[in-house]
């Protein structure tokens, strides 16, 4: 069960290296590393020179694809022990970069979603950060009734993990606060939710 | 069609600013307020000589919240149309015009960190608006303004005054002086936003530049009002309304369609808001885009013209209008 078929639903449009930025900044999540490690070898010197990578390998660990990273000539490889982590790093980079540097977001949609609200408030216009979708398609949900936050939904209807409310996942997005919208499914009769599907495998 | 809200304006006072720049100050006839606009707007100045109908695009300079009359600065032009000559030489303080509502084509990004405007010449008065909205707004900004002379540079001295040296940079030809916009673009805040206003060359110039040093197009934002070019007449069939009008050298097709009782959109007549565009259904010569608008694989395609500033070269146009 899903509600689809609405416009705010995020396009991730791929990761393509801009030649004209004087700084490149990639932020990678899991299997989000190969949307670089795809491209790294079409990658001039000129451009290694200038690319710094933050990692959080999360679910991908076993893949060893941080190894992969950090043997490539960059000029910065640095990885996180977690999601958290490494956003609060992306912060304090973002809080004294310069304009002409550009942003590349890959991972899974919640990743993504994060990443970029942490862009957005540092003054960035979404339309000019590159993201790719990579890896699960597991979402990141709010319940519009109790404002909590579940990551990792892999089914509609799931239960709210903070307020126990079954919820329906919608196409929904805020890209404020970077989640799908997920809404109370049996509200006119309390239990009749229907089994969950998993549909974000 | 069009509705139309334009309204009746006297001239309350005209001041001699710079060497060929007049300020017009404008207050509404009917003693009702002007309506609040944003930084950055223009509105179309419609001037009545005898039988002619001129309407030109200027950029607001008073402040947005000032509701008591609008400001609007102009250059005399040399090879004019007649718009700026008749303003300078004609226009009386007393004498009645009217205005458009104001509309924004150049707004100020609202989700900027800080703000960067770059003017050149008679470019500096849309920026008059906006620095007084984003001073008003607690907002970083800072204003880099390049002039030919001190004496052609109208309202540096002023704004210097009210915004402090640090904030607004003036830099003159004549002292060997230019803005280095390689310097400062390579030196800018993360969510700054780039706002340049002035001659074509200066506008291509300095955008290039931030592109090659990566700024994304997202915080890259231009005005240039264009005036309709001169060129050679031509006859246009307006299929819809079933006329043949004649386009003079010195008239825009828009300008002859009005003349002729065509009621045709429009908004900002300079080439750069799009909603003049019509279909070209023939052509019998080529079309001289001159607009801002028209990507270039529609101005390759023939079919489609802005009327406000492009005509043809050739004997005649049909256009679905």
């Amino acid at each position: 069960m899903l509600v689809q078929g609405i416009k705010s639903r995020p396009v991730y449009s791929g990761i393509k290296a801009d030649p004209n930025a004087v700084r490149h900044l990639f932020v990678l999540e899991g299997e989000g590393a190969l949307a670089l490690l795809d491209q790294a070898a079409t990658l001039g010197q000129d451009i290694r020179s200038k690319t710094e990578v933050l990692y959080a390998s999360t679910g991908s660990k076993p893949r060893e694809h941080g190894q992969k990273l950090a043997a490539l000539d960059f000029h910065d490889y640095w990885e996180a022990p977690s999601v958290a982590v490494l956003l609060n790093r992306f912060g304090v980079m973002l809080g004294t970069a310069k304009m002409g540097i550009r942003i590349y977001i890959s991972g899974t949609e919640g990743f993504i979603g994060q990443a970029v609200q942490m862009a957005i408030d540092h003054g960035i216009d979404h339309n000019s950060l590159m993201t790719e979708h990579r890896g699960s398609e597991a979402r990141r949900v709010q319940c519009v009734h109790c404002k909590g936050i579940t990551d990792n939904v892999r089914t509609s209807p799931f239960t709210c993990s903070h307020c126990g409310l079954p919820l329906l996942v919608r196409d929904h997005y805020s890209h404020r606060i970077g989640a799908f919208q997920g809404v109370n499914v049996d509200a006119e009769a309390p239990g009749t939710a229907p089994p969950p599907e998993e549909l974000f495998p | 069609m069009t509705v139309n809200t334009d309204m009746s304006v006297r001239v309350a006072a005209i001041t001699q600013v710079a060497d060929k720049v007049k300020r017009f100050r404008l207050v509404r006839e009917d003693g009702q307020p002007m309506p609040v606009f944003s930084g950055g707007s223009h509105i179309v100045v419609g001037m009545r000589e005898g039988a002619v109908l001129r309407r030109n695009p200027y950029s607001l300079m008073s402040a947005p919240g000032d509701t008591s009359g609008f400001e609007i600065s102009v250059l005399r032009v040399e090879k004019s149309r007649g718009g700026s000559a008749f303003l300078h030489e004609k226009v009386k303080p007393g004498d009645r015009l009217t205005v458009s509502q104001p509309l924004n084509l150049f707004p100020v990004d609202q989700r900027g960190r800080k703000h960067l405007l770059m003017a050149g010449g008679i470019g500096i008065t849309p920026f008059m608006a906006m620095m007084d909205q984003l001073d008003r707004n607690n907002r970083a900004f800072e204003l880099h303004y390049a002039v030919r002379t001190r004496g052609h540079g109208a309202y540096w001295r002023e704004l210097q005054g009210r915004y402090g040296e640090q904030r607004v940079k003036v830099y003159c030809d004549e002292e060997n002086l230019f803005i280095p916009t390689q310097a400062i673009l390579a030196n800018q805040p993360l969510g700054t936003h780039l706002y340049v206003c002035g001659p074509a060359g200066m506008i291509n110039g300095v955008l290039g530049q931030a592109r090659g040093l990566g700024w994304p197009a997202q915080n890259l934002h231009a005005e240039e009002f264009l005036a309709p070019p001169l060129g050679k007449p031509f006859k246009a069939v307006l299929a819809k309304s079933g006329k043949t009008i004649e386009v003079a050298a010195h008239q825009s097709i828009l300008e002859a369609a009005e003349a002729a009782g065509i009621d045709a959109p429009y908004l900002c007549r300079g080439g750069a808001c799009g909603q003049c565009e019509t279909n070209v259904t023939a052509c019998t010569g080529t079309i001289e885009h001159n607009d801002h608008f028209l990507e270039p694989q529609d101005k390759a395609s023939g079919r489609k013209i802005m009327i406000c500033v492009s005509r043809i070269d050739g004997s005649q146009i049909t256009l679905d209008l």
